[in-house]
């Protein structure tokens, strides 16, 4: 039997259980039970063992055996165009979609949890080799708090206050405080939206968090996560009943007009707050340099 | 090149001020407007958008 055997399967353990601890169904209902699920971990394993069985390739002098990791990174990417898809297809069923740049940043994170699944293969069956079993979990510990952290950014309550506020008309305007949603002209459809409709304010805290919530991606992101929640008052054929984002163009303030079934205004002001603040919608105009001039220097 | 949002069909209370090139429904009051209105917004799969308290549009997002 091989000597690598034991570190080699202890990689693939570490690698899969951190794998397991990042597959999570939260209250987006992604991945679906129990298909979408087998799917993420075959992938995840395939990742533990590519991450594992590298380590005896190098010791072993076997170098072009790490060609192999290319073919995987070539193998997540189509992983996370699959996502894309999937995903993309389905939002074209869903009551409030969830935009582009949403499951953009969800495909993402698909592909770039199977590389910190590599990692942790490799580091694991590292330490297993040259050192012992208590260092080699400690570095699974190490690994899986690295991967926890790396997977949660930042959230809307980190860079918005959110105040709530009862929408009202002013003849057929609907408005969130100051900021103008829509024009809704029959009555019946006013009366049903200060029935069932709440309005909340996102204040920035700062230029970068103005600049993040005007992302069209990032506030489509908020409405989904709060109609996904608390529940739509629509159906199809109702596009008067669809949940808008409108951004007050003088401060950058955005009113979010919902019409939940469940009208909890804690509860969705929670929800609003623990919306993840897209990948792709963050912006740090603050950062960029007084004396750059020209086109700024991008990548 | 896509047309994102579309004028579906205009009703009004005033012919005069009724526009050309799309479908108008000409009502005797405000009330008549309205109902149309609700009907038309939902076999059309649009809003109906108040422009004046004489003329109604159903749009299409």
């Amino acid at each position: 039997m091989s000597v690598y055997i034991y570190p080699v399967l202890f990689g693939i353990f570490c690698g899969l259980f951190t794998r397991l601890i990042m597959l999570r169904t939260d209250y987006r209902q992604y991945p679906t039970y129990l298909h979408g699920k087998i799917v993420h971990i075959s992938l995840g394993f395939i990742a533990a063992v590519l991450g594992s069985v590298a380590v005896p390739a190098l010791i072993e002098e076997n170098i072009t055996a790490v060609t192999f990791l290319t073919v995987a990174a070539s193998q997540f990417r189509e992983v996370r165009n699959m996502e894309r898809n999937t995903l993309k297809q389905m939002d074209g069923y869903e009551l409030v979609s969830r935009g582009d740049t949403y499951i953009e940043g969800i495909a993402l994170a698909f592909e770039s949890r199977n590389y910190l699944v590599i990692f942790t293969s490799l580091l694991t069956t590292i330490a297993f080799i040259f050192t012992d079993i208590i260092i080699s979990l400690a570095v699974m510990v190490v690994c899986i708090v690295i991967a926890r952290a790396m997977m949660d950014g930042g959230k809307i309550k980190d860079i918005c206050e959110i105040e709530y506020v009862k929408p009202r008309f002013d003849g057929a305007g609907l408005y969130v405080d100051n900021i103008y949603i829509m024009n809704i002209g029959l009555p019946k459809r006013q009366e049903e939206i200060l029935k069932y409709g709440m309005g909340f304010i996102l204040k920035p805290k700062n230029f970068n968090a103005m600049t993040t919530i005007a992302n069209l991606g990032q506030r489509q992101a908020i409405l989904y996560d709060l109609s996904t929640s608390l529940g739509i008052f629509r159906d199809s054929g109702t596009p008067a009943l669809a949940p808008l984002a409108k951004r007050d163009l003088e401060d950058g303030r955005v009113g979010i007009f919902v019409l939940p079934q469940n009208r909890d205004i804690e509860r969705a002001i929670e929800i609003i707050g623990n919306t993840p603040t897209l990948e792709n919608a963050i912006r740090l105009p603050s950062k960029r340099k007084k004396n750059e001039g020209g086109m700024g220097n991008d990548g | 090149m896509t047309v994102e949002k579309m004028i579906l069909a205009c009703l009004t209370t005033n012919p005069r001020k009724a526009p050309t090139g799309l479908a108008v429904f000409h009502c005797d009051s405000k009330e008549e407007m309205e109902a149309i209105g609700a009907t038309l917004e939902a076999v059309l799969d649009g809003i109906a958008h108040l422009i004046s308290e004489e003329i109604m549009i159903i749009v299409r997002h």
